[in-house]
């Protein structure tokens, strides 16, 4: 067996992880600088150079804290919910591509860990398995508010699961290929070469960012955490670590969205004009940087609605999921189909 | 030399059969429900080991993502009130359902053994796996069964929202 494409891809998988994870602690950072400016506050602003030090203040804090086990948990499921709930949420990221095919040291390089044919079936399996970390924190923690908890993010996961999926299905039959490389490689040049435009999909764009929503449990949707009925939520009962680690996936899975909805609709890494004679790390910094760019945007409008839009209610949640979206994203899928059969979209 | 597709397969393999294991002998039914998600998980590897990355996707998807998921949603409404409650079965299952496992298992080892022993499971080509040539051998090869299969959903379904229906 040949060593060499395992170091490149463990390299791969250590530097993306790390970026991650400092991208997760910036994003605590700006949602609650960024809460903050939207109600007329300051927001953390001490630690460091405006407050910038704070998300590692946080995390001294959280491995300072104590553990607590409640009485009549179940120990294993309680102890593992947080780990299903992190990992989870990363592997998902593995397939979305967020650069080009560079070379380094003489060596070429794919920017993205798997490259798989199935690639955006991978991200949506990851994605749907996630809730199993809720689950098994709402039933484990013997409690009824996190109970109420696991079981309301259960049914909303399922639910705009189908939105979700029917809505990338648009884009698949638009690219034909379900490879997240070959659907950016697709959306190359201009900007109206990009799946939203070019593609017919902006409806299924913002399909896609709704239910997006919802499969993070973030607001408007998220329902399994209410703090106003729920205390915290399926989250309740945990503390410290378990509790941030709770957090971070919550980020990462918001994260992986954001890319995923960029490589689907918004051509990935592609920086939407036409490079010209660009070569070498000018060329793929700027891809690069178009990529890192379009998810921080998506990163930033996740913050921008959690602080503006109230909760919904719970049957409201569900109206939207199976009378709206779902309809709606089965409509787009046969327009879709249609336009792609008789060649209005190139298929 | 053991080949790494070896290893990969016995550590698949005592997964998959430790979850099932638990999945028939546990008490607590969300316990059981979780495991039997991990089982499946586990066939998807073995799906994976096999070339079939589509299947193994969405065998993750469907089954692991949805049904499971949908399964344990119905055993925590339940359990709320009776933990424990939902673990009784009349005198026949507990006779006839082990036969029948044992029936089928006997069944596919047969045919297994006797396929592999005649030669009739051919190698398939490095890309029978793929999306692309799932899809055309369920539109082409399998047209009939395939569209069968979905009016055998609908009719289910259809089933279900009347029964369901009768009693709301």
């Amino acid at each position: 067996m040949e060593i060499e494409p395992l170091l490149i891809n463990f390299v791969k998988i250590f530097i993306v992880t790390q970026v991650l994870m400092v991208g997760v602690a910036f994003m605590t950072w700006v949602e609650r600088r960024v809460s903050a400016i939207i109600q007329f506050r300051l927001g953390p602003n001490r630690v460091g150079p405006m407050g910038l030090l704070q998300p590692i203040a946080d995390g001294i804090k959280f491995i300072l804290k104590e553990e607590t086990l409640p009485a009549g948990s179940h120990k294993t499921l309680f102890m593992l919910a947080p780990v299903i709930a992190f990992v989870t949420a990363l592997c998902a990221f593995a397939v979305v591509p967020f650069g080009p095919v560079v070379e380094i040291f003489g060596r070429t390089v794919n920017l993205v860990i798997l490259d798989l044919d199935g690639g955006m079936l991978f991200a949506l399996a990851f994605a749907s398995l996630g809730v199993y970390g809720i689950v098994c924190a709402g039933w484990a923690s013997r409690s009824k508010y996190a109970l109420m908890g696991g079981l309301r993010a259960s049914a909303q996961m399922v639910s705009y699961e189908l939105a979700l999926g029917l809505a990338a299905v648009g884009v698949f039959l638009v690219n034909g290929t379900l490879r997240p490389t070959e659907i950016v490689a697709a959306q190359a040049g201009w900007f109206w070469n990009w799946n939203a435009f070019s593609g017919f999909q902006l409806l299924g764009f913002i399909l896609f960012l709704v239910a997006g929503y919802a499969e993070t449990n973030r607001l408007p949707f998220d329902l399994p955490e209410a703090e106003t009925e729920l205390v915290a939520g399926y989250h309740t009962e945990y503390s410290s670590m378990k509790f941030s680690m709770f957090m971070m996936a919550e980020y990462f899975a918001m994260m992986t969205m954001s890319s995923l909805a960029v490589t689907l609709y918004l051509g990935g890494f592609q920086p939407g004009f036409p490079t010209g004679d660009l070569s070498g790390w000018a060329l793929w910094g700027l891809q690069i940087g178009a990529f890192v760019a379009k998810v921080g945007f998506f990163m930033f409008l996740f913050v921008w609605v959690r602080w503006t839009l109230p909760r919904f209610r719970y049957d409201q949640l569900m109206d939207l999921g199976w009378k709206r979206l779902f309809p709606l994203a089965l409509a787009n899928l046969v327009v879709t189909a249609l336009l792609v059969a008789f060649d209005v979209i190139k298929g | 030399m053991i080949g790494l597709e070896t290893v990969g397969f016995v550590f698949l393999a005592t997964l998959a059969l430790a979850s099932a294991t638990v999945v028939v002998f546990h008490k607590s039914p969300i316990i059981s429900a979780l495991a039997l998600a991990f089982n499946l998980v586990a066939i998807a590897g073995f799906y994976l080991l096999l070339n079939a990355q589509f299947l193994a996707l969405l065998q993750v998807i469907v089954y692991a993502g949805a049904i499971m998921v949908l399964i344990l949603f119905v055993i925590m409404l339940l359990s709320i009130q009776s933990e424990g409650g939902l673990h009784r079965s009349g005198r026949i299952h507990s006779v006839l359902a082990p036969l029948i496992a044992l029936g089928c298992a006997v069944a596919l080892g047969v045919a297994v053994f006797r396929g592999s022993a005649d030669g009739r499971f051919a190698v398939s080509s490095a890309d029978f796996g793929t999306v692309r040539s799932i899809g055309t051998d369920l539109f082409t090869t399998f047209f009939y069964a395939f569209e069968a299969i979905s009016l055998l959903l609908i009719v289910a379904m259809i089933g279900a929202v009347l029964l369901a229906k009768r009693r709301l």
